[in-house]
């Protein structure tokens, strides 16, 4: 038995000797377009006939590539998976390296290998492996948490561990770099809330309460929680990338090599500059938000400057300033060890630094608004 | 642990997850040895090295260095031994926002009492035995990944460890480069009798450095040859030896 097929870059001729064996006889480039051409009516031949033996000659053949390896694999898997007897003959040395270069000769032997691993699981199975990993990444937060207090104790009892120079470093940048734009928002947010609240007080004649209402949402909640949540979206993001890039690199490896404790090198100069420098910025937020409330109200509502003022120190008592104060210390624990927290958590590459740095914010103003939300029911019922 | 060994691993276990790299592995390394992990891509070299400088913890088995168990329950002996050992990380691992000498400078300020002038000079020493002196206010980032890697070796030496562990210190660098380091490495270790282990598949590295290696391999996840390279060159039996020290890909059998 004697058959041709010719296509336009490769043909091929089967000679059949009648007791089951096949041979198969290439010319031509056994590319892209050259296997597209014959897989198809060799594979059904291959199945329809099943010969024993299949015996390729690559005498003729000019040129393969990867496509014609993956070809010849799959006649081989179709020869092997029926038991029978498949050998590729008279390979020029180029055909023989890409041959050897692609592992050909374990191609089709075990015929799992050439199956892909199934990535769709069950979900139980997905389900569990979630479950685990929430487990294992809570697990992980006591740790470091538990981690964290220590190292602050320590820090307590001999403050000269504490890595001055970073700690100072740090407290510029999340302080006075982030004291302009924590500035304009409060500014704008003062301006806003005045101007929203003297459209309805001014109906009643009571435009002075517009400083009343402006100095107190500001200061015992809206200061801390706008500043909060800028810090969040400025330092905690940062702290995350920091750590998680240095994790990437092996430099927090090489410091537990060279005996440092990663968390007072890394964490704790990061904690202690937020709880410093955050309460600052959440007075400054205050005092911009009033000077805010101010322009509205002396530009637009015929309050005077002292009227004004006079109304804000009136209404405000000492406990609503250093209760903002103390909550916006709270919030900058949260976040600083949110951020070290996911920053620790990377495991891989710079796309894990990216979910880092994401997590971290998210994480953060959540907390914010959690512990807040706590504070002011803890508030209503201290007054 | 025998009097002159320093590292003493025995039937350490190592998994991440259900997949188990190393299986039941043991051996020692004697004090003032130059010896060689070696084996193919993804067979737990590197895992190996970080159970050793304390960064992984066994499943099973103990890993003892200088005498103390990694994982025991005495934290501060193990830090101890910390202080006694540098690790040349694959990509120098120099801290970023520091300048080379203030990360030299880092391990000898936070553990001794030295003035600042006597560190600086430690420093300038320590650089110049790298051959990076003048280099000392560069950031990591302004120098090329050779300078990197040999910066990263001084400050593995900042503290003169008993002990220097160097992931693949070839990796990267050009061939003078990397005969410059493996000389370096003889060099610290005939002067200083520093006990080197060194993580590594670069064949002329091996030749040039190894008094002893060991062999690990994946289907096996464990140690497959240990012994002078040499020899192993020559005399080893094992199929997958023979082929990596004569450099021989697999080949396709066709008639």
């Amino acid at each position: 038995m004697t058959s041709e097929n010719k296509s336009q870059i490769l043909s091929y001729k089967t000679v059949g000797n009648g007791a089951g064996e096949i041979t198969l006889h290439f010319d031509g480039r056994l590319d892209m377009s050259g296997s597209s051409a014959v897989i198809k009516p060799l594979t059904s031949m291959l199945r329809s006939d099943a010969p024993d033996s299949l015996t390729i000659d690559l005498k003729q053949v000019s040129y393969l590539d990867d496509f014609g390896v993956a070809m010849l694999a799959g006649l081989k898997k179709i020869i092997v998976g029926s038991q029978g007897t498949f050998s590729l003959v008279n390979g020029s040395n180029n055909i023989r390296t890409v041959l050897a270069l692609h592992r050909f000769h374990e191609m089709g032997q075990d015929l799992d290998r050439l199956e892909y691993k199934s990535v769709r699981r069950d979900p139980f199975t997905r389900l569990g492996e979630a479950v685990a990993g929430y487990f294992n990444d809570f697990a992980f937060m006591l740790t470091f948490l538990g981690a964290t207090l220590f190292s602050f104790l320590h820090i307590i009892r001999h403050p000269g561990s504490l890595r001055r120079h970073d700690t100072l470093r740090c407290m510029q940048s999340t302080g006075v770099e982030a004291l302009p734009i924590v500035g304009l928002i409060s500014f704008l947010l003062g301006l806003i809330m005045a101007f929203m609240s003297s459209v309805q007080l001014q109906q009643f004649g009571a435009n002075i309460y517009v400083a009343s209402l402006v100095a107190l949402s500001m200061t015992r909640e809206l200061g801390p929680i706008m500043t909060a949540i800028i810090v969040a979206g400025r330092s905690s993001s940062a702290f995350a990338a920091e750590i998680g890039s240095m994790k990437i690199s092996e430099e927090v490896d090489a410091l537990f090599t060279m005996g440092f404790e990663p968390n007072l090198f890394l964490v704790m100069p990061k904690m202690v500059a937020s709880l410093l420098v955050v309460p600052l910025l959440t007075l400054f937020s205050d005092l911009f938000a009033i000077l805010g409330g101010l322009i509205v109200g002396v530009g637009m509502l015929d309050l005077t400057v002292n009227s004004y003022i006079g109304q804000t120190i009136k209404t405000l008592s000492l406990f609503d300033v250093f209760w903002g104060v103390a909550k916006s210390g709270i919030f900058a624990l949260i976040i600083s060890w949110t951020g070290c927290l996911r920053g620790f958590q990377v495991r891989g590459g710079a796309a894990a630094v990216g979910r880092a740095t994401t997590s971290a914010v998210v994480t953060s103003i959540f907390l914010i608004i959690l512990v807040d939300s706590i504070m002011v029911v803890i508030l209503r019922y201290w007054e | 642990m025998t009097k002159s060994s320093v590292i003493k691993v025995d039937g350490l276990v190592s998994a991440y997850g259900d997949d188990v790299i190393l299986d039941r592995i043991s051996f020692e390394i004697r004090e003032g040895e130059r010896f060689v992990i070696l084996g193919g891509s993804g067979c737990g070299k590197s895992t190996l090295l970080k159970h050793l400088i304390g960064l992984l913890r066994p499943l099973e088995g103990s890993i003892n260095i200088l005498g103390e168990e990694i994982g025991g329950s005495d934290e501060g002996a193990f830090q101890a031994v910390l202080r006694q050992i540098g690790v040349l990380f694959q990509g120098g691992a120099l801290f970023g926002s520091m300048t080379l000498a203030e990360n030299i400078a880092l391990p000898i300020m936070e553990y001794t009492d030295f003035s600042k002038q006597y560190v600086d000079t430690l420093v300038r020493m320590k650089l110049a035995l790298v051959n990076l002196s003048g280099y000392e206010n560069y950031l990591p980032s302004e120098i090329s990944g050779g300078m990197r890697k040999r910066a990263g070796l001084a400050r593995a030496l900042a503290m003169n460890p008993r002990i220097l562990f160097f992931d693949e210190p070839s990796a990267g660098l050009d061939p003078i480069t990397s005969a410059e380091l493996d000389n370096l490495i003889l060099h610290l270790n005939h002067t200083l009798g520093t006990t080197m282990v060194i993580v590594t598949h670069e064949l002329d590295s091996i030749f040039a450095i190894a008094q002893r290696v060991i062999m690990l391999d994946k289907n096996v996840k464990g140690i497959i040859a240990e012994g002078d390279p040499r020899q192993l060159r020559d005399q080893s039996r094992n199929h997958y030896v023979k082929q990596f020290f004569n450099r021989q890909p697999d080949s396709v059998e066709m008639e």
